[in-house]
């Protein structure tokens, strides 16, 4: 049909519509729909994640346990590496080795006496260490400790691995097969032959953890990225942004780094467990965290040197190490399930 | 087929001979001191490094380490410290530490895969649940804590068992760290297969073989549960490896005279033993390579879609 054959309909007077004619009379909401309201990608996200009860306990968790973390220390009015002292008869300074938890209020309220040593008017929640540290104080410091350990190397990881995932991925071809074949050798490297052969050229201490989680991390972030890349490229809006005439790294990054941000947040939310228990298990073996810094590792192998005389000890650190891998396993679960729901779930 | 085997395996000792090259020449070319300058002077330092060979150019001395090591002998062949020739303190580690991590891959791979199995036909039901705790506990506590649980109580508490390793009393004295380092393995396994389970009964294929009237047994043996395994098999390489290379932690808090304690030792101690460390990374480079090709040769084997989409990337 040709158009300038169509002539226009013959028109007797003309109307000019008024905002009445077009007026919903019972159903004033009628034009918006209530039942699929139309709603952003990353606000459906939330209210997925929102409505899982396991990812919304393991995001109480974390938050709770970050907080005391951060705040405990700070108030507890010891600091993590004091020897709590006090004077005895003869005027000399005895450290509180060992106390037992007690809390002086609870106890003269059960047993209708106050303490009769030294320390009978201070709280130890989680008791005193073999040295008189006040270990409340000490577990939540080495959970800062871990957490932030944790935090900066799987954030560095991500931006490594993320960045090498994507370039893999979008150029393709030689680049690829080359970058792959790294990251495949880089694979095949146990982690723990290459915390020892860091072992022998670093000192001990954080900075090895460090180094040992930078180098391992990033790969599993790289193989997501990469993924996602190959899943995108095609796309057409990759297409268009070309067209437009973009450059790879406007591609790359501004285009459709966004979209591909969800499973590597998932990754990251693995991860956080992963470093938390690298570095424990790094300190507790001796080439991690140095005294009289502590982390989890460190204070669950001093309450293992003490354990058939000083059992309470060991059993704070190893109660937050395991609700620090439950909560980011619960979120991380919880992640994956909001970011790709399946049918049966919505 | 041929072919596939053929080009994993050719990749696999490429990947082996460029990590031992790297792990050689890390070791090697580090700043510092192999020997503890405390104790020797710097005469019988010189006469220790010309003895050694460390004054060779770097390559001649990798060419002589290879030659060494394919004849089953770990290059310098004794400790830096204690004198001990590597070769023989390696026999009975890796014997130790193989027998050990094999009963531990026993357990957790059985128990896991029954329990997973068992909670993907009970869904929703207590066993499922069960399952869930029961493995969210295994991987969120480490080896070593279960293995101290057990050892303060069993052993300490109770004295029903040893409280060290002892090779005289092999059957006793493993139980503490088997049933310790499979419950990660077993807690892994358990989850991911009735995941697998669960996704596999739910697929249309399956819907056809019940509305077919196969059930019970047949149906998860033949149809659900073959299928079920195949990503299993990837999942377990990598604890496998875990595995027999001796849970570190475990090892030395249970005594065993195994690979991980001797790792722990070599890096923890006073002085890094590089010959240690240099001997122990390509065992564990070595076995988790080897583990990882066998694997990836089996998954080829069950599922011919790998096998397929492999030949088509490499002529891409």
């Amino acid at each position: 049909m040709k158009k300038s054959q169509l002539t226009p309909a013959p028109q007797a007077a003309e109307y000019v519509p008024v905002s009445g004619d077009f007026e919903l009379l019972e159903q004033e909401d009628i034009a918006t729909d209530t039942n699929y309201a139309s709603q952003g990608y990353w606000k459906g996200v939330a209210v997925h994640f929102m409505r899982n009860k396991r990812a919304m306990l393991g995001l109480v968790i974390v938050i709770t346990l970050m907080l005391l973390a951060f705040i405990a220390p700070m108030v507890s009015g010891y600091e993590y590496d004091e020897i709590v002292t006090a004077l005895n008869a003869k005027g000399r300074k005895k450290p509180a080795t060992g106390i037992s938890p007690r809390v002086p209020a609870i106890h003269e309220m059960l047993t209708g006496e106050p303490y009769d040593d030294l320390f009978a008017d201070k709280v130890f929640l989680f008791g005193t260490d073999d040295l008189g540290r006040d270990l409340w104080t000490r577990t939540w410091y080495g959970a800062r400790v871990s957490l932030m350990i944790a935090f900066v190397t799987i954030i560095i990881d991500m931006l490594i691995g993320m960045s090498y995932g994507l370039l893999s991925g979008y150029f393709g071809g030689r680049v690829d097969n080359v970058m792959q074949r790294f990251v495949e050798i880089a694979n095949s490297i146990p982690r723990l032959v290459i915390v020892s052969v860091l072992a022998i050229f670093m000192p001990k201490g954080i900075g090895l953890v460090i180094v040992a989680l930078l180098l391992t991390e990033w790969i599993g972030m790289s193989k997501i990225a990469r993924a996602e890349m190959l899943k995108m490229k095609e796309q057409e809006y990759v297409l268009a942004s070309r067209t437009l005439g973009a450059n790879s790294w406007h591609i790359i990054f501004k285009e459709i780094l966004p979209n591909t941000i969800g499973p590597i947040i998932t990754q990251v939310m693995f991860s956080i467990p992963t470093a938390i228990f690298t570095e424990a298990f790094l300190s507790f073996v001796g080439v991690g965290i140095v005294l009289p810094q502590c982390s989890i590792g460190t204070l669950i192998e001093d309450g293992f040197n003490n354990i058939t005389t000083l059992i309470y000890q060991i059993i704070p650190p190893i109660v937050v190490l395991a609700l620090l891998m439950l909560g980011f396993n619960f979120i991380g679960d919880g992640l994956r399930e909001a970011l790709a729901p399946k049918l049966e779930d919505m | 087929m041929k072919k596939y085997v053929l080009k994993r395996l050719g990749m696999a000792l490429l990947t082996l001979l460029i990590i031992i090259f790297l792990l050689f020449l890390l070791v090697r070319v580090m700043p510092g001191n192999p020997f503890p300058s405390e104790r020797m002077n710097a005469q019988q330092i010189a006469n220790k490094r010309a003895e050694l060979g460390l004054d060779d150019p770097i390559l001649m001395q990798f060419w002589n380490y290879m030659t060494k090591l394919l004849q089953g002998d770990f290059g310098m062949g004794t400790s830096l410290y204690n004198g001990a020739p590597i070769k023989t303190v390696l026999n009975t580690c890796v014997s130790n530490s193989f027998r050990i991590g094999g009963l531990a891959v026993v357990l957790g791979t059985l128990v896991g895969l029954l329990l997973g199995v068992c909670a993907a036909l009970n869904r929703g039901r207590f066993l499922d649940h069960f399952c869930t705790v029961f493995s969210i506990l295994g991987v969120c506590v480490p080896s070593y804590v279960f293995l101290i649980f057990l050892q303060y109580n069993l052993s300490y508490k109770l004295t029903l068992l040893p409280y060290f390793f002892n090779e005289k009393q092999f059957l006793q004295s493993s139980v503490i760290p088997v049933v310790s380092m499979s419950l990660f393995t077993m807690s892994t396994i358990a989850r991911f297969t009735r995941n697998e389970m669960v996704e596999v009964i739910d697929s249309d294929y399956v819907r056809l073989a019940e509305a077919k009237g196969l059930h019970g047994g047949r149906l998860v043996r033949r149809h659900v549960l073959r299928n079920a395994l195949i990503p299993i098999v990837t999942v377990l390489a990598p604890l496998i490896v875990d595995l027999l290379t001796g849970a570190l932690v475990v090892e030395k808090i249970y005594g065993i005279n195994g690979i991980g304690k001797l790792m722990v030792d070599a890096i923890a101690g006073e002085g890094v033993d590089y010959n240690y460390v240099l001997a122990l990374g390509i065992l564990y480079s070595t076995l988790y390579i080897g583990i990882m090709l066998v694997v990836d040769i089996l998954y080829g084997a069950l599922d011919p879609r790998i096998r397929v989409s492999a030949k088509g990337g490499a002529n891409e």
